[in-house]
């Protein structure tokens, strides 16, 4: 029987050499871990973004040999956006050298890793997603929903609708449905969808469509009996080509359906067809391969076939370019932490100090190539978010058109609501609350 | 972890409770010291869980021969039950909370049970189904489970026990260790009672069963009962010590069919084989996923790896199915007696 005792001892001998056999750490380097997803039901997200992200940090070390000489490095882990998958990535990728920062792309994982990246002291970016409350620098030091937290997308969404009714008064008496993908994701903004329904006097229905959402008609039929006035589509993936087809199945006006940030691609408007003709929804930033950034990755990577994406018609679209600006807002953290620290490979925690810094203004956007892609943002050691701005589009069979100028999310009528649910995970937690003055110190 | 000496062993100098113990040694004295983060956290925790979660499925499919396709959402129910007693039942320490969970497993484990009564194979294995899809549906449903939590995604709380906290990845290891040699002595025990051989009995006859005087009902009821009692503690170790954080989601069919192949390809009506087919399944696809990685990973990006890992494990799992149809146990058994037998002429 000892040979089992034997073979237990190889097992964990085994276990311990992967788990050693990890690149070697190089001077002036630093490394993004990324969970990516490349194949399920969330595939098309997940090669857009990662692709334009890596795009991005590829185009940097190309073009300019780095982040003042610091070169980027980054390897990728799939995680089919299941949570188990996420931490085993997470688990595998943490130790390598020089992490700035995790951007998992999905509410699961990132809600997994919250306690976890707080502990190693690197930071966790949610981009248009995560926790909304998380926005809160006091409570969660290291958790970045960079340019626009659920909430806000809510709120941004709320207004687009008012305005085409003509202002927020004529909300009263109004009906609004929000179908939403029954995932963390999905679920985030039940609340504050009530509240806002009940500030303005709108009358709301909620409605879950169970994940991946390839199956619709019940919800629909619903939706038909309602009879409302706007859908708001809180979709992901799949569930997205799926609603707008069944909503035309049923006779819903495609053009009073609004999509919210995670339901505003091509891979959600193409499969659809026609059905989806019309159809306007939220975004951070613009779609289209005009922008000098883009141009400029089109001009390094792609035409030396170099570049992450294997459909090169896929250049410039809703993921693509929300990889890029994800790409963007990783390396300005970056630079802004080295004008501090020194050009050097930084800490988790340096890095940190540099996202709480990340104040690119109109001008400096325009600077990076990127003016039109995305407007700003201005993220400080409480407040995460950075006060993005939105603007909506509207999809014309081929192409997103934008329909809106850049609108500002009402914060400071969701400030006061996302302090108080941080409060609250900080009294259950037992965390207390940070100052201006810890923010300020990084530790190495 | 826990190797049952099989009864048939061909060597007679080792005393069947020793490699249990050997090896129950080494987890606890060596492991703890030389494990590096990733093999707790990405490797041993869930291995351990889905071993429990296997115990406690074998108890019911492998022994009392009734098929069940609801194993994850008796993994839900413990862990949004033991969330609930831990948040709501004041002063209520840990582990009475662990076992409250895994009573409120057992008594939805009953209730959907009760089909089995009249149900027989593929007939029950679809109305366990019920219990997969009505537990997970409930549990998005009403935001009461999840207190209330915006996403419906639940944080675990700190483990500890009697003032000593389970920190850290080595702590929660040697936590679920204990939870889990504690149960499955306990199934081990059962098996081999009389209760343990009416479930075979149940399981071989029916009728025949009920002939010798075989409480037909009462054990059919208790292996559902039993089995999702050692499930839902198997939800607990993997919310509360392995993922600390919880979404329904996390407990779907796949969920289920994963425990089911665990035993079916660990081995049928064996404790050993739950720990066996966890390690397969826990190990391989990793395994495979960071060999591919290795070899392969400038070449294809991670998407392309990760199907044709699919295939191989797939792969895999029909060979060994084909190559021993009873499960790894059986296989192990065989390489043990002929190791013995060489032994035994030199």
């Amino acid at each position: 029987m000892t040979i089992f005792n034997k073979l237990k001892v190889a097992a964990i001998a085994a276990g311990l050499s992967l788990a050693i056999a990890l690149p070697a750490a190089h001077a002036d380097e630093q490394y993004f871990p990324l969970q990516s997803y490349r194949v399920g039901p969330y595939a098309a997200g997940g090669t857009g973004f990662f692709g334009g992200f890596i795009d991005y940090l590829n185009l940097i070390n190309t073009r300019d040999g780095g982040v003042n000489g610091v070169k980027l490095t980054w390897s990728e882990g799939e995680t089919q956006y299941e949570v188990e998958r996420g931490v085993e990535v997470y688990e595998r990728l943490k130790n390598n050298p020089g992490v700035a920062a995790w951007n998992p792309l999905s509410v699961g994982i990132a809600y997994a890793m919250i306690d976890r990246i707080t502990q190693d002291k690197v930071p966790l970016i949610t981009i248009n997603h995560g926790r909304t409350d998380s926005t809160d620098g006091r409570v969660f030091p290291y958790v970045f929903p960079l340019l626009l937290n659920p909430y806000s997308e809510t709120s941004g969404i709320v207004n687009y609708i008012a305005s085409k009714e003509g202002g927020l008064e004529n909300l009263k008496g109004k009906k609004l449905v929000v179908l939403y993908h029954g995932s963390p994701y999905g679920k985030e903004t039940i609340p504050i969808y009530e509240l806002l329904a009940k500030k303005y006097g709108f009358e709301l229905q909620q409605i879950e469509v169970p994940h991946p959402g390839n199956e619709q008609q019940a919800q629909w039929l619903t939706i038909r009996r309602a009879k409302p006035d706007y859908v708001v589509l809180r979709g992901w993936g799949v569930m997205n080509p799926v609603a707008l087809k069944s909503a035309a199945k049923v006779g819903f006006p495609v053009d009073h359906i609004v999509g919210n940030v995670w339901s505003n691609s091509e891979e959600d408007a193409i499969p659809a067809g026609e059905a989806a003709k019309g159809y306007t929804a939220i975004t951070t930033q613009a779609s289209g391969a005009e922008y000098p950034v883009v141009k400029e990755i089109i001009k390094t990577l792609y035409d030396n076939g170099k570049g992450n994406l294997e459909d090169k018609s896929r250049i410039g679209s809703v993921y693509h370019n929300l990889g890029i600006v994800n790409g963007i807002l990783n390396v300005e953290a970056i630079r802004i932490a080295q004008e501090k620290f020194g050009k050097r490979t930084l800490t988790g925690d340096e890095v940190r100090w540099g996202f709480e810094h990340l104040q690119l203004d109109p001008a400096r956007v325009e600077a990076l190539g990127a003016k039109g892609l995305f407007h700003s943002i201005n993220v400080t050691w409480d407040n995460h978010e950075g006060n993005g701005y939105v603007t909506f589009q509207q999809w014309d069979g081929k192409k997103w058109n934008v329909v809106s100028d850049w609108i500002a999310p009402d914060w400071t009528l969701l400030r006061p609501i996302i302090e108080k649910s941080a409060e609250a995970y900080a009294a259950e937690k037992g965390i207390k609350l940070r100052t201006s003055e810890q923010a300020e110190a990084a530790t190495n | 972890m826990t190797a049952i000496a099989s009864e048939f062993s061909s060597s007679h100098r080792i005393p069947g409770w020793l490699p249990p113990v050997l090896l129950l040694g080494v987890a606890y004295l060596i492991v703890p010291f030389i494990g590096t983060s990733y093999l707790f956290e990405a490797i041993l925790l869930p291995f351990l869980a889905l071993s429990l979660a296997g115990v406690g499925l074998n108890i019911l499919t492998g022994y009392a021969g009734q098929v069940s396709l609801g194993s994850a959402a008796f993994l839900a129910v413990g862990a949004f039950a033991a969330y609930n007693f831990n948040l709501r039942v004041e002063g209520l320490p840990l582990i009475g909370s662990i076992i409250l969970a895994g009573l409120a497993a057992a008594a939805i484990g009953i209730v959907f049970g009760l089909p089995s009564l009249r149900l027989k194979g593929f007939y029950l294995a679809v109305s366990t189904l019920a219990a997969q899809f009505f537990v997970q549906w409930a549990l998005t449903k009403f935001s009461w489970f999840s207190n209330d939590s915006a996403s419906g995604v639940i944080d675990a709380p700190a483990l500890s026990i009697a003032g000593i906290a389970f920190n850290g990845a080595v702590g929660r290891y040697l936590f679920s260790l204990t939870v889990v040699t504690l149960l499955t002595f306990l199934a081990y025990r059962l098996v081999s009672s009389q209760s343990g051989r009416n479930f075979i009995a149940v399981r071989d006859n029916e009728t025949a069963a009920r002939i010798i005087g075989v409480p037909v009902l009462k054990t059919k009821l208790l292996a559902f009962a039993i089995s999702s009692f050692i499930i839902g503690v198997a939800g607990v170790l993997w919310a509360f010590a392995y993922l600390r954080t919880v979404e329904p989601a996390g407990f779907n069919l796949d969920r289920s069919f994963q425990i089911l192949f665990i035993i079916i390809i660990g081995g049928l009506a064996s404790i050993r084989g739950a720990f066996f087919g966890a390690a397969l399944l826990v190990i391989l696809p990793l395994a495979l996923s960071r060999l591919g990685s290795f070899l392969l990973g400038d070449v294809f990006n991670s998407g392309v790896l990760d199907m044709s890992q699919r295939i191989v494990l797939g792969a895999l799992i029909i060979l060994f199915l084909i190559l021993e149809p009873d499960g790894l146990v059986s296989l192990w058994d065989r390489i043990r007696k002929r190791s013995a037998a060489v032994f035994g002429r030199m």
